[in-house]
């Protein structure tokens, strides 16, 4: 892999809180705190962590519509941040998202086809029927039947909904689409279908997923690598089948014993973590997992680990490796 | 000795444009529930699940209503007893513990109002001893420093807190069942994991028996002895939990453990096609006929009766074999 599709460095993006009486103080949010990954072409970067662990706060900075405190996101070897005009607009048509909630995502008073339109006619200058032509074109992709073009969302279930918000993020040719856990609101049944059309997706299209979540199974399912996150840092990041098989840091391991079993006999590492994650606004000092870790010694609450190699794919920020 | 709760060929459909639309929501459903065990009610989203549940507690709304069959609870009959009977039983014999733990609570009362609500109500607790009741229930379901949360109101709570609060009040006037319907859907997974371990031990300190209600195979898994897989407002399967997952019979059943993704083994995916049924307009014979890959044209014409398929393993397929010793040696339960 030469230049991948995308690169992250040094991710940060601080919110500020405004406090006291006069609201003139103010302390910081780190939401996201020094995030680095890349994801090459063809490539699915799995990225899972608790609600609050800053997974959604990184696809809104990828996406633009957050700006960073620091770090660089670079796609194909130029920073987005410098972007402007016409390398901006290229920049969005490339990198595209699906929603959680495929009931809030698509406008209700919008026929299908003109929100799966609407990007075509922002983002290239396509003529009407070579747009309309293309509507039908991802809607087959995805599986639905290009007549429906002319239906509204409130005419199709949940499954179908989440499709057509698929078809909208690939009409325009996406090379990165950010998946912000993007089967969490459908029924078991359904899901299954989409993970399985994703991936018929990536593999025809050579598209690349950034895919948010927090069920470990079908994080794993699903992507090529994992980066597991806490308090807005990455904590450990391997290739999906190492890092099932061989899950080093003790919140990853801790997230392992906490997933469903898929049988009655199944027996997990009993490491259930006690306590919540803990506020970002005042995270713990040195290693931001140290008040739950069950391994924890007095260097993590002082000093906070780096995230090392311990394999060639496999990296952990923990102190004891 | 007769089970704790015996639910027999429970139906409860909704009339709705004054009467002339009938949605059968739950037809013909029956299943067991002995002391201390638990049943995992298992099905999508619109299958007739939660509905099975309102209509045990008496909490159906108002389009829809029980046409048949027979709850039994402790002896008692439930159908047919009146809206005050009914308030009676509920929270101090059968709690509910619900998804959705912020539009459960009252944002506007105090946890330890909320918590004690059921112990004054039913167990006529006041003073002191109420206060007592309320610490006991907090610490019972891990809440830290209940003397200072008990004065705060749920918005001071995270999430999992308040779903613990909840489960403190279904606990408060000692139930003898729990019906759990999602109660984990909106919890992170490590806090998903405490609090069914939580559930499970004062299961074991208590003996309540415990319905809950999922979409989730792997819930079953770690929670339930026994499953009922339910499918357009029927009970397709129902069996045993290791049974179930070792020899499911039902094509559905053997397509939602298809569609589970399991860790550590990557195997593509069965994804079972098209969509849900929708009650207002059922498909004919088994409801199932149109996405089952194993249908057969009798499936299509005629509804499949129950099966017995091993010892309390039933399912309503065609193609299921009837085990002959089990069906003639005693009536399944």
């Amino acid at each position: 892999m030469a230049v991948p599709l995308l690169d992250v460095q040094d991710l940060r993006k601080y919110f500020p809180v405004r406090r006291g009486l006069l609201r003139r103080g103010h302390s910081w949010i780190k939401a996201v705190d020094g995030v680095t990954f890349a994801i090459g072409a063809g490539e699915t970067l799995g990225l899972i962590g608790e609600s609050g662990c800053g997974k959604t706060t990184t696809a809104k900075l990828i996406l633009l519509q957050e700006t960073p405190t620091a770090g660089s996101i670079r796609f194909e070897g130029q920073d987005v941040a410098g972007l402007r005009g016409p390398a901006l607009l290229a920049y969005r048509r490339a990198v595209q998202v699906v929603f959680q909630d495929p009931y809030s995502s698509l406008s209700p008073r919008m026929r299908v086809g003109d929100i799966i339109a609407e990007p075509l006619e922002i983002q290239t200058n396509l003529s009407r029927q070579a747009i309309r032509a293309r509507v039908q074109e991802v809607l087959e992709l995805v599986g639905l039947q290009p007549e429906m073009a002319r239906l509204f969302p409130h005419e199709f279930s949940g499954g179908q909904r989440q499709r057509i918000a698929i078809a909208r993020a690939l009409a325009a040719n996406a090379r990165l689409l950010v998946l912000d856990e993007p089967v969490s609101a459908l029924d078991v049944s359904i899901r299954a279908q989409i993970i399985n059309q994703l991936e018929h997706l990536q593999q025809t299209l050579g598209v690349s997923y950034l895919f948010i979540g927090h069920d470990l199974a079908t994080v794993a399912h699903i992507s090529h690598r994992i980066a597991v996150m806490y308090l807005g840092q990455i904590v450990e990041s391997a290739d999906s089948d190492a890092l099932c098989t061989r899950p080093q840091h003790p919140y990853t391991r801790a997230l392992f014993a906490a997933a469903l079993p898929d049988h009655p006999d199944d027996t997990r590492e009993a490491l259930v973590i006690t306590g919540e994650v803990p506020s970002a606004l005042n995270p713990p000092s040195g290693c931001r997992f140290h008040p739950r870790c069950p391994y924890a010694t007095s260097r993590c609450a002082e000093e906070a680990p780096p995230l090392k190699f311990i394999d060639t794919h496999h990296q952990v920020a923990c102190h004891l490796f | 000795m007769a089970p704790l709760l015996h639910v027999s060929d429970l139906r409860t459909y909704f009339f709705t444009f004054g009467g002339t639309r009938v949605v059968k929501a739950v037809d013909g459903v029956s299943f067991t529930l002995e002391a201390g065990e638990t049943l995992g009610l298992v099905g999508e989203s619109g299958c007739g699940k939660t509905t099975t549940c309102l209509s045990l507690v008496g909490l159906l709304p108002p389009a829809a209503r029980i046409v048949g069959g027979s709850i039994r609870f402790a002896g008692e009959e439930l159908t047919g007893k009146s809206p005050r009977e009914l308030r009676r039983l509920r929270g101090r014999r059968i709690a509910m513990i619900l998804q959705d733990p912020m539009a459960s609570l009252n944002p506007l009362l105090t946890i330890a109002r909320q918590v004690g609500e059921p112990a004054h109500f039913h167990l006529r607790l006041r003073g002191r001893p109420l206060r007592e009741r309320v610490l006991g229930l907090l610490r019972a379901v891990r809440i830290p420093s209940p003397e200072v949360r008990c004065r705060e109101y749920p918005h001071q709570m995270s999430g999992g807190m308040r779903q613990r609060i909840v489960g403190a009040i279904a606990l408060a006037a000692e139930p003898q069942l729990i019906i759990a319907d999602e109660p984990t859907t909106n919890l992170d997974v490590t806090i998903q994991a405490q609090y069914l371990n939580l559930l499970k031990e004062i299961q074991q300190q208590t003996g309540v028996a415990l319905i809950f209600v999922t979409h989730n195979l792997g819930i079953v898994a770690k929670m339930c002895d026994k499953v009922a897989v339910m499918y357009a407002g029927k009970i397709v399967e129902q069996s045993p939990v290791r049974e179930l997952f070792n020899a499911p019979q039902h094509p559905y059943t053997r397509a939602l453990l298809g569609a589970m993704p399991k860790l550590g083994r990557r195997e593509p995916l069965y994804a079972i096609p098209g969509q849900p049924p929708n009650l207002a307009d059922p498909p004919s014979g088994c409801a199932f006929h149109p996405r089952c890959p194993e249908v057969i044209p009798r499936c299509v014409s005629e509804s499949p009766e129950e099966v017995v398929a091993g010892n309390g393993h039933t399912a309503r397929c065609w193609l299921v074999q009837p085990d002959v010793e089990v069906s003639r040696g005693r009536p399944s339960a």
